[in-house]
């Protein structure tokens, strides 16, 4: 069936694979081997594996750190959640047509221009620790509760762009197309333009979700006792900054499977449209 | 005999389990104007693409000027510099306008000074009638401009060999006569040509020769007044058939 020159031409080609293979392991087995010497013939690195890579302290902190990691990923659930959903209504505002919804077109821009461009930091404070200053009736004292708000707040006006962005790059003719048979404007968003710029922006909105994997991290400022502060706790206890290290390594771990999963998603949406 | 300017030999493309090419073997000699036909689905554009480099063989030879340009050894980019390929959607870059289109390649791949692939750009712009509108984003042109600026960009490093792949199928039917006429005058100035077409009536004109694909097999070859006219094989006259019972020959 295939040919004496096709064989000869697979061969060849096998032994180009082998050796791309070949290639690679070496000089990463040299790059290893040349960064480990380095590395432990640094005059500091005893003081540093001491300070940052103690096993022992690792180990010890371990079961606060984790606990803390449980209210982190809690957090991150509710939050992320609420901020898809708040998110999808604020771009659908946005994106409406038609002089009656001016007020409310401009209520989402404001809002979006003002959490997007203020700092993290910033809004925590003034959620976490204005608000209940206040003493107003009905507003939780909850740090966590509080730190979400201002999660929400600020992801919420990040996330609708993104939405925002897919819903307009879907072109106009599928407008067209959905219209001309009848949809009215809301099932046209729902059910062509809506699926379309979700599929569009995935990778955008699993990078968000990883940066809020870490910024749920950030409500330690307000006292919380997540995985950061419990990591603190144990730093101020042992003069040693290893629970940190353990700390980031966790958040670090939960960050891999989410990048996994939008790769994952990327090639599956390349090959059912066919990539050309 | 001269040697060819490509030769195609045995050519064998598979997606997959579906055999698209079965072994084309074909040759397009110097100032030879070669039109491929066939109904949609017979291989057409993967012959052609293959023939550009752009699929990788599954077996088979794709020789230019006698050198062998499918073998793995050889750099595609190198061999793909003395062809030419006009798609049928275009292809043009959005982003550009119609001279950085034109000149893109000859000041990137071929190293030629700006002002130097300008100048041969605006004429060969002119060649193709648009030179008035070099300033212009694709956008802006209508398709039968936009497939002349697509073959004014295939040209513009002077390649050895043109290949056409269905260039007036993306096209209104007004528009199909301004680009059969520039591919006409191509083929006048001794242009070597492999084109896959639907416009029998163009191809018999034209073409030098015809070959007629059918399920990745080349079937029917000649002039095209026999392959078109009196075609041998039973499939050749059955696809005419349906050409002529829907007006287009």
């Amino acid at each position: 069936m295939t040919s004496e020159l096709q064989r000869e031409r697979l061969s060849y080609k096998r032994s180009r694979a082998r050796r791309s293979t070949l290639v690679a392991l070496l000089s990463t087995a040299v790059f290893a081997v040349a960064v480990g010497v380095t590395v432990a013939r640094a005059p500091g690195w005893p003081r540093v594996r001491q300070s940052f890579f103690d096993v022992e302290i690792a180990w010890r902190s371990l079961p606060a750190i984790l606990e803390g990691l449980w209210l982190n990923l809690r957090v991150l659930a509710v939050c992320g959640a609420l901020i898809l959903v708040l998110a999808l209504v604020v771009a659908a505002v946005r994106t409406l047509r038609g002089p009656v919804w001016f007020p409310l077109r401009v209520l989402a821009t404001a809002y979006v221009d003002l959490f997007r461009g203020l700092p993290l930091i910033i809004l925590l404070y003034l959620v976490g620790f204005g608000l209940p200053a206040l003493r107003l009736t009905g507003v939780p004292n909850d740090f966590v509760v509080l730190g979400g708000v201002a999660l929400v707040l600020a992801y919420t006006a990040y996330v609708a762009e993104v939405f925002r962005a897919g819903i307009e790059s879907v072109h106009p003719s599928q407008v067209a197309a959905a219209r001309s048979l009848g949809l009215g404007p809301r099932e046209t968003l729902r059910l062509v333009v809506l699926p379309q710029a979700v599929r569009r922006v995935m990778p955008a909105l699993l990078n968000d979700f990883v940066a809020l994997q870490k910024d749920c991290g950030l409500i330690s400022v307000l006292g919380a006792v997540d995985a950061v502060r419990a990591a603190q706790i144990e730093q101020a206890r042992s003069f040693n900054f290893t629970p940190y290290v353990v700390a980031g390594l966790l958040f670090v771990l939960l960050a891999v499977p989410t990048a996994r999963f939008a790769d994952a998603l990327g090639r599956r949406v390349e090959r059912r449209q066919g990539a050309r | 005999m001269t040697e060819p300017v490509l030769s195609v030999r045995g050519v064998v493309k598979r997606y997959g389990d579906r055999t698209v090419l079965d072994g084309i073997s074909l040759d397009v000699h110097e100032h030879e104007v070669v039109a491929v036909i066939g109904s949609s689905g017979s291989g057409k554009s993967t012959l052609l693409r293959c023939v550009d480099l752009l699929e990788e063989l599954d077996d088979g030879q794709v020789l230019l000027d006698g050198v062998d340009v499918s073998d793995p050894r050889v750099d595609a980019d190198v061999a793909r510099r003395g062809m030419g390929i006009v798609f049928q959607a275009f292809n043009l870059f959005p982003h550009m306008s119609v001279l950085d289109n034109v000149t893109l390649a000859p000041r990137v791949v071929h190293g030629v000074p700006r002002a130097q692939a300008e100048r041969h750009a605006v004429e060969l712009l002119d060649r193709v009638g648009l030179a008035d509108r070099a300033g212009a984003y694709p956008e802006q042109l209508s398709g039968g401009q936009q497939q002349r600026v697509a073959i004014a960009r295939a040209l513009a490093y002077s390649p050895r060999l043109l290949l056409l792949d269905e260039i007036t199928s993306a096209l209104d039917p007004e528009l199909v006569g301004e680009v059969l006429a520039l591919v006409r005058e191509l083929a006048q100035t001794g242009r070597t040509i492999l084109m896959a077409t639907h416009e029998m009536g163009f191809a018999r004109q034209v073409a030098d020769r015809v070959v007629f694909l059918d399920g990745g097999r080349l079937i029917e070859s000649g002039p095209p007044e026999q392959v078109l006219g009196e075609p041998v094989h039973p499939r050749t006259r059955q696809f005419l058939r349906r050409i002529i019972d829907a007006g287009r020959l």
